[in-house]
């Protein structure tokens, strides 16, 4: 896959993959699994989000001619082993107002009923884009047009934890309470991100996830929290 | 045995030379934001390189000894007192159990760094023990000092008092020259852009915090006003549309959408740390090879000041 590297400060070189989104996110995913195994004590933190990868080096280990020298031929030889589709994780999804409160509203927005919504939300895999915004908070994409809705005007200053939410045609699970401003539609009680135990996280950007809904009864049972 | 808060001041948080391998989760790098004089308190106590001491923002800090060591306080110039005996900055000076240690606020600087001997015993997350507010990891609790917590450290009976000259120490002024290493969405800011942007004078925004400092002045304008989502490095400089730079530092989000004119040469950023509201930086353009001689030189020379040792 064709690559474009820039160099964007001191330490740091950008590299594009240059493709459509859907093929580019895989290859992103498998370029920074080989990026972080081969550059050893040199490189010092990686980013990959959407079609782009960040890599941030030592500038007194490497030069940045070297640097992306080396990242070229990482990219090669990625290339070539482009099977890596990455795994297929489902969450399970309380869908319900009184887990999303805004379930009722983007129904009606959208001239669907809650059960289409549900329906349409669980229905697709959505690919992982990009992991940030707060730890283990992962960007998936893309959630079926019908159902796309624009992020609040006012964004709250509480959103729970597990909340399952749209923004535009993206969609995430909160990992931990924060702020937010994405349309909330259900809860999910899996654990996103773990500081003490590895994994960290059950996700990484190139993997897919799939949404199964569950009752009540069984988000309780699976350790999910309702006030 | 700990130094214990009674007053934690503005804000005073436990850091070190902060996270690597992390964003991959969405963690911020955090760590001291004046890596230099944070290296130097280390250096001073003969410490280990990355060793946990208090970054104090602004000053206000008071705390008590109840055990017998060694502290030393570098950065910013706020006033160190010790059982109401001024005592000089970047110097090591004994404490012992029941001592009072007081730090005023800022005469000059923005921020110090407050290290004690073995640096304090403080059990890293993700390979830290730096404290991000924001993501409820590192220091103690994941938040900011706060009285009465205990800051556990070993007591320490010998280790030399050593000290940086007054001459070799850093001098905070009120402007700043940052140099800085153009790229990411560059060639989206017309040429008239690029030169208001490395030739106006920018004021540092009383907004300014240890994810970024906002910068206020001449509006820059790019031919975008958003990108996908992309990693985002230290010292990156984005334009949001409002035209208002903005300098990421070491507690920033890992991924942004707004574009970026380049990135601020890291040994500049520990400098801009130290800046307050109303300060004035000035950018200039360098190549990432200067960029690379100019991090060498400070590894070889700014970074290995001699120090003294006070005679017993």
């Amino acid at each position: 896959m064709d690559v474009r590297l820039l160099c964007v400060g001191a330490d740091a070189i950008m590299l594009y993959a240059q493709a459509p989104q859907g093929g580019a996110v895989a290859f992103i995913g498998a370029l920074a699994d080989s990026i972080e195994r081969e550059l050893g004590g040199a490189l010092v933190d990686l980013v990959p989000s959407y079609t782009s990868l960040l890599v941030i080096y030592d500038p007194l280990q490497s030069s940045h001619t070297a640097m992306a020298r080396q990242l070229r031929q990482l990219a090669r030889n990625a290339a070539v082993a482009q099977e890596h589709a990455g795994k297929t994780v489902t969450l399970p999804v309380y869908y319900a107002a009184e887990a999303g409160q805004d379930i009722e509203r983007l129904a009606d927005n959208a001239g669907l009923g809650v059960d289409e919504v549900i329906a349409l939300h669980s229905s697709r895999k959505y690919r992982v884009y990009a992991i940030g915004f707060a730890p283990g908070f992962a960007y998936l994409g893309d959630v079926d047009e019908r159902i796309a809705c624009p992020r609040l005007a006012t964004p709250r200053l509480q959103v729970p934890r597990g909340s399952v939410a749209i923004a535009e045609r993206q969609t995430a699970v909160y990992p931990a309470v924060s702020p937010g401003g994405w349309n909330l539609l259900g809860r999910c009680p899996t654990t996103l991100f773990n500081p003490h135990s590895k994994p960290h996280m059950p996700v990484a950007v190139g993997d897919n996830v799939r949404f199964e809904p569950i009752t009540r009864t069984e988000f309780l049972r699976m350790g999910g929290e309702l006030e | 045995m700990s130094l214990r808060v009674v007053r934690p001041g503005v804000l005073s948080l436990l850091q070190d030379g902060g996270r690597r391998g992390v964003h991959r989760l969405g963690l911020a790098t955090a760590g001291a934001l004046d890596h230099e004089a944070y290296l130097y308190c280390n250096r001073l106590l003969q410490n280990p390189a990355h060793s946990t001491a208090i970054e104090i923002t602004a000053g206000g800090l008071q705390l008590q000894a109840q055990v017998d060591t060694f502290i030393c306080l570098t950065g910013a110039a706020m006033p160190l007192s010790i059982n109401d005996a001024a005592c000089d900055g970047w110097t090591v000076h004994r404490v012992c159990a029941g001592d009072s240690i007081h730090v005023d606020y800022a005469v000059s600087g923005a921020r110090a760094y407050l290290g004690v001997a073995d640096g304090f015993a403080v059990t890293p997350v993700f390979g830290s023990t730096a404290t991000v507010v924001r993501e409820g990891l590192g220091g103690l609790t994941g938040a900011a000092l706060a009285a009465g917590d205990a800051l556990p450290c070993p007591a320490i009976t010998r280790r030399r008092r050593l000290q940086l000259s007054v001459a070799e120490r850093p001098r905070y002024q009120r402007q700043l020259t940052v140099r800085v290493v153009p790229g990411y969405q560059q060639k989206h800011f017309s040429r008239i852009e690029q030169r208001r942007f490395f030739g106006a004078p920018f004021e540092v925004s009383p907004h300014s915090d240890r994810m970024g400092y906002r910068l206020i002045g001449p509006p820059v304008a790019c031919d975008i006003t958003a990108i996908p989502s992309e990693g985002i490095c230290a010292g990156a400089i984005q334009i949001p549309p409002d035209g208002q730079p903005i300098v990421l530092l070491a507690d920033r989000q890992t991924i942004g959408g707004y574009p970026k004119i380049g990135a601020a040469l890291g040994l500049d950023t520990a400098r801009m740390a130290q800046l307050t509201a109303g300060c004035v930086v000035h950018f200039a353009p360098i190549t990432p090879a200067t960029a690379r001689r100019a991090l060498q030189l400070a590894q070889r020379f700014t970074y290995q000041r001699l120090l003294q040792e006070i005679p017993a």
